[in-house]
């Protein structure tokens, strides 16, 4: 079991060497020279040539890359171009809102998604089933954008029950701020509930189909103890981690929403960044999004050899 | 495809009702787009300021924009780039991918690198992955068509190596290998065309993500610039009059949900007939 979790940590860790390089050179590629955008449009040549020379711009190419490894790997991301502060500051100032977005979003998706998924498993083939079949195949179909667009209209300028956008004033309590994500977070939920749906009911159809699960019902225990212990006992592992890296996507992935509800988080630093081309930002933030992804892809590993010692094997 | 097969095959994709009815409202969808110079009521770029934010009636059946303009003609201009940047996507990905696949899943060699670049482009998710090369590449729809290819790969590439590594195993590969046949053929005629059903089902299912990213993507203002009129940039130009004529922004996005609906119901479709197996499965 060891060496299985060594191995892994060793792809995890290939993969974000992998997803590093590939910032580094793609950002490389950008047009405009980041010692120029620095300094904007007043600069001298002579202002230009001796920051490149402090950022090191005038070494090959190869010698940064292996320099700016080395300073990520120590979890040095630099300096943002125009918040005046280090990347990772500017990330981690961002991360409140994503945070609580992403699990108010997994939350609800995951309260729609699982009991749906069950029932239609247990009524396969019902009418019950087909609507949750078709309603998922809905959910995955409307950008969230556009729904969050149509929701603060209804529920916000027309009935007035919360807020339009943002995330409350600097000095707002916790539960002002929580209240600004109830829309966003309805809409990313009921989005993202469209995979956990499908998924909760594919791996209960797996197991509900398997012989311990015939045996329990020879038994005579209640069907209910029969679908609930058995069948989604055995079940849960795919679901927890489909739920997992549905959660670890929202957060750089929720770019759009957090942008039509004007919430300051991570996606929204991406946007803006991108927008002025604030490329270390990019970079780093890039870094640290798909690191949270693999990282809780490592931990779902983990879990699944603990869990089911077939894995190993 | 022979005629008669191809006639059976689309009888027995038919067969569920569902289906069927998805396929004629995109085939609708697609014709509108296609044929929108001939059949559109008005001019997509005429204005008429006596005409400002109208709702829906007789002579403008959705309503006109902030400009005047004929929001259904709108609508069906801008299904013109929306579907057509999906559409080049879906044959950019597949090419890409299943190239891609069918290496990784012949070559042992190659798999080990090929598919720790996908899992890391995996790792990012798609609508960021797409802003972060809009960045790079600069903005126009072709680089919007070239960095959603790029993000869609991967997954087309998995998909494709996973039945690779299943047909590569079976009899008549080896006895092609046995009396001779290159390795060339073997990938493009033997293998390719028993990986071609996931790959079909795969393609649906990409339309319809990249019709909702480019959207997204538009919306957000780091897609397809604002001149080119499509689902996303109308929906995005509408937003700041959501107050006084939603239709500007619900049209459009009715527009987007339908295509997307449609065609994850085809893909659907297309996956219950071709591969009983996978039915359960995502």
């Amino acid at each position: 079991m060891l060496w299985m979790i060594a191995r892994r940590f060793i792809g995890m860790i290939l993969v974000m060497f992998i997803v590093a390089t590939m910032v580094f050179f793609l950002t490389r590629l950008a047009p405009g020279d980041p010692a120029s955008l620095m300094l904007g449009d007043q600069a001298t040549a002579d202002d230009i040539d001796r920051l490149r020379k402090v950022y090191g711009l005038d070494r090959p190419i190869v010698v940064q890359y292996v320099l700016w490894l080395g300073e990520v790997a120590r979890g040095n991301l630099g300096q943002s171009i125009y918040l005046q502060r280090s990347v990772l500051q500017a990330i981690f100032e961002r991360t409140e809102p994503t945070f609580f977005l992403a699990l108010f979003s997994i939350s609800i998706a995951s309260a729609i998604g699982i009991p749906s998924g069950i029932v239609s498993a247990v009524w396969r083939g019902s009418r019950f089933d087909q609507v949750v079949s078709g309603g998922a195949m809905l959910a995955a179909s409307i950008p969230s954008f556009w729904l969050g667009l149509l929701f603060i209209q209804f529920f916000a300028v027309h009935l007035r029950w919360l807020p339009v956008a943002g995330y409350g004033a600097p000095d707002a309590t916790m539960i002002e701020r929580l209240f600004h994500l109830i829309l966003p977070a309805s809409v990313l939920g009921i989005v993202n509930s469209a995979l956990i749906t499908r998924f909760t009911r594919a791996s209960m159809l797996d197991v509900l189909s398997e012989d311990h699960v015939r045996t329990a019902r020879a038994k005579g225990l209640s069907e209910v103890r029969v679908v609930l212990r058995h069948g989604l006992g055995n079940a849960l592992v795919p679901i927890i981690t489909v739920v997992g890296l549905t959660a670890a996507l929202l957060v750089g992935g929720a770019i759009v929403t957090e942008t039509v509800f004007g919430l300051p988080g991570i996606g929204n630093l991406v946007v803006s960044a991108v927008l002025r081309r604030d490329y270390p930002v990019i970079q780093g933030a890039l870094i640290v999004i798909a690191g949270i992804y693999v990282l809780i892809n490592f931990a779902i590993d983990v879990l699944y050899t603990i869990v089911d010692p077939r894995v190993t094997t | 495809m022979h005629l008669s097969t191809s006639r059976a095959f689309l009888k027995r994709l038919f067969r569920r009702r569902l289906v069927l009815f998805a396929a004629i409202v995109l085939v609708v969808i697609v014709l509108a787009a296609i044929f929108a110079p001939l059949i559109a009521p008005y001019s997509p770029t005429s204005m008429r300021v006596t005409q400002r934010l109208r709702p829906p009636s007789a002579m403008n059946w959705l309503g006109t924009d902030e400009f005047g303009r004929d929001v259904l003609t709108r609508v069906m201009y801008g299904g013109r780039a929306s579907l057509g940047i999906g559409m080049a996507v879906v044959f950019a990905s597949m090419a890409a991918g299943t190239t891609l696949g069918l290496l990784s899943g012949y070559y042992r060699a190659l798999d080990g690198i090929i598919m720790r670049f996908v899992d890391a482009m995996m790792s990012l998710p798609d609508i960021l992955l797409a802003i972060f090369l809009l960045a790079v590449l600069g903005q126009s729809a072709a680089n919007v068509v070239l960095a959603l290819a790029i993000v869609y790969t991967p997954r087309v590439t998995r998909v494709v190596r996973g039945s690779t590594l299943v047909v590569r195993e079976l009899p008549f590969v080896e006895a092609a290998r046995t009396i001779g046949v290159s390795t060339r053929r073997i990938l493009t005629v033997h293998i390719l065309l028993n990986v071609a059903s996931p790959i079909m089902v795969q393609a649906t299912f990409i339309f319809a993500y990249a019709v909702l990213a480019e959207a997204g993507l538009s919306f957000l203002g780091t897609g397809a610039p604002p001149e080119v009129p499509t689902w996303g940039t109308m929906i995005a130009s509408g937003q700041q009059y959501t107050d006084r004529a939603v239709w500007l922004v619900l049209f459009p996005g009715i527009a987007i949900v339908l295509s997307a609906l449609c065609l994850q119901l085809l893909g659907d479709g297309l996956r219950d007939m071709l591969d009983p197996k996978l039915r359960k499965a995502l």
